[in-house]
């Protein structure tokens, strides 16, 4: 189903958690809200489920507003980074609460019930677990029945918050390719909270990037990353760099020299210089570039990590070389960025 | 020959924590001075009476009624601290109010007030004529002097047991159990029946032991309300203290006996309960 927020406002006693946050979710779609902590995000998918209230706005589902219902009319389904299992359930009953409690008139028969649970076991591929509690399993297995709890009741958009924050890197890598996969199969609307950003890049449609109660960008992950509108988004997506330099009559300054690189339509004045460690090309000489000392050499997996002193008091920049690369601590490297953003200082 | 191997019972594994053998000594040691040694003085006594006086004693009709009066009051005032209990735990808990903190400590004066007071201002105010007793006997109830006012004073001596037992497990109930419960569509009532009770079991059934246990020895309180009418509302611990009065100390030893066993029984089996719901649920892991 389609989710449509609109003009939220929440404050929280004094402190403002969302500052009149807009976002359109499409149905079927996979969206990450992705920032640091405090950013409002949780903020948000607690307002989406109607856990919390909003100080002002309003949230639609579909064409209808759903600020005016309750939590449990809005049949959503949540997951918590901690899984919330009720622990004095087995797995079978855990998955099938949220059917076994609805009104008679609702309420699908005894059979089906239990069909339908064993078919989201079977989903989460948890089968021939269905009678063990939850203390008897491990996280990863936790929160696939959380998973396939909120997924019991068909969901009009599913809400996950944090989701995978509590497992280790190899669960969690596993989770999210297998969770990929579920969506793909089960077509629900879906919204999940995280501060990963490789996890919003792999997993998401598309990523709302979050800081202090805003929305500062949403896009595909290739938009987010390739084409940041902020300085924000550049320096929480990925690996950065940031230079103070100067704009003068269409080319780059960095103090006193040029680095060869125009600045394509941004006005003259001061600027901060932003680019990725991976978009630089390496110079022979130095007519017009960036050039500085190697004072760290790592060999990462299939690259190499340079660390540069380009002199004066600037931050140490990093780059990426090719593993074969022969950068040894002390020599000198000359390379001009090849992808970069200026944003006014 | 072997070297550098030590040799270790197989009892003995090799621990972070040490002095298993020495907690484990001096707890014995205590446990034996405080309770066993008593308790069996208490069973040889018993013993040297045989088997026939003693069947005689047991199965005597006012010892049988007293049994029944204690246990069966106990049983009824636990039940009741169970419910009461609970909800007042929930409050205490749960909401926010002014004078919260003096409820809080209000729930512990049983403990500390001696127990004849609270017998002796419970039947002023439950009596025929006293505040509470009067209006009630206009309506055809006595409390006062009945089994009713014996339960009526093991609840007040019981309660703090439960609200001391299910508090803190309370407190730690995840808001976000609730939360899930409720975005599934469960209102307030089958969140509270189906989520948070059953998760609280554990506790309550502490609490209720206690408060039972309490009930079935009480003294104090209870002798001054009961009217202690044999057969009616007297209750056992009473009649061992007539026994003895009598000089009659196999009589009073019996009975005594008996209610250990009744008491000892009943409490493993609450625990035994407790043991497997743990185990169970993963509660205390």
């Amino acid at each position: 189903m389609e989710v449509r927020v609109q003009n939220i406002v929440k404050q929280f006693e004094r402190f403002p958690a969302l500052k009149d946050v807009s976002l359109d979710i499409r149905s079927g779609e996979l969206i990450a809200l992705l920032g640091p902590s405090g950013s409002g995000k949780t903020t948000l998918l607690r307002l989406i489920a109607g856990l919390e209230s909003p100080t002002a706005g309003q949230i639609f589902f579909g064409d209808e507003d759903a600020s005016l219902k309750t939590v449990q009319e809005r049949n959503i389904g949540f997951v918590f980074q901690h899984y919330a299992l009720f622990r004095h359930m087995t797995v079978l009953d855990n998955i099938s609460f949220g059917l076994r409690i609805r009104k008679a008139d609702r309420r699908p028969a005894k059979a089906d019930i239990r069909a339908r649970a064993m078919e989201l076991i079977d989903l989460v591929q948890l089968s021939g677990m269905e009678k063990r509690y939850p203390a008897q399993l491990s996280g990863g297995q936790r929160q696939r029945v959380a998973l396939a709890r909120a997924m019991a009741v068909e969901p009009n958009v599913l809400l996950l918050d944090e989701p995978f924050g509590a497992l280790d890197a190899q669960v969690r890598k596993e989770l999210r390719r297998w969770l990929r996969d579920i969506h793909n199969r089960t077509g629900h609307t879906t919204v999940f909270v995280t501060h990963d950003q490789e996890e919003a890049l792999e997993l998401a449609d598309r990523v709302v990037v979050m800081s202090q109660g805003k929305i500062e960008q949403a896009g595909t992950p290739d938009e987010i990353y390739d084409a940041p509108n902020s300085p924000f988004v550049f320096s929480f997506i990925g690996q950065s760099n940031i230079l103070p330099v100067r704009v003068e009559s269409g080319q780059i300054w960095l103090e006193d020299r040029p680095i060869g690189v125009e600045s394509a339509g941004t006005a003259d004045g001061t600027a901060n210089l932003h680019f990725r460690p991976h978009d630089i090309g390496l110079q022979d000489g130095c007519g017009g570039c960036l050039a500085g000392i190697v004072t760290t050499s790592r060999r990462v997996a299939g690259k190499r990590h340079v660390e540069l002193d380009i002199g004066q008091q600037h931050a140490r920049v990093e780059i990426e070389l090719p593993a074969d690369h022969p950068a040894t601590e002390g020599s000198r490297v000359a390379f001009r960025p090849t992808r970069f953003k200026l944003f006014q200082a | 020959m072997e070297f550098g191997t030590v040799k270790r019972s197989q009892w003995r594994s090799p621990s972070v924590l040490p002095g298993f053998g020495l907690a484990l000594g001096a707890t014995l040691v205590w446990l034996t001075l405080i309770i066993l040694i008593p308790l069996s003085g208490l069973a040889v006594r018993t013993s040297s009476l045989g088997w026939a006086k003693f069947w005689a004693i047991a199965s005597d009709e006012r010892t049988l009624k007293a049994l029944q009066v204690s246990f069966g009051t106990a049983f009824v005032a636990a039940l009741i601290n169970v419910v009461f209990g609970v909800l007042l735990a929930w409050v205490l808990v749960r909401y926010r109010f002014p004078g919260r903190r003096i409820i809080d400590a209000v729930v512990d004066l049983p403990f500390a007030l001696p127990t004849a007071v609270a017998g002796i201002a419970l039947t002023t105010l439950y009596a025929p004529n006293g505040w509470i007793g009067a209006p009630l006997a206009s309506l055809g109830l006595k409390v006062a002097f009945t089994p009713v006012g014996i339960v009526l004073a093991l609840v007040f001596v019981g309660l703090p047991f439960v609200v001391r037992t299910v508090q803190p497990v309370m407190e730690e109930i995840d808001r976000e159990v609730e939360e899930t419960s409720a975005t599934l569509g469960a209102n307030r009532f089958q969140t509270i029946a189906h989520v948070l009770l059953p998760g609280l079991l554990p506790a309550v059934l502490t609490g209720f032991a206690l408060a039972f246990a309490r009930g079935v020895g009480e003294y104090g309180s209870v002798i001054f309300i009961a009217g202690n009418l044999p057969y009616v509302s007297e209750i056992a611990p009473l009649l061992i203290v007539i026994r003895l009065e009598e000089f009659n100390y196999p009589g009073a030893t019996a009975i005594a006996a008996i209610m250990l066993i009744l008491s000892f029984a009943m409490l493993l089996v609450i625990n035994l309960i407790q043991a497997w719901s743990r185990r169970r649920y993963g509660y205390g892991t």
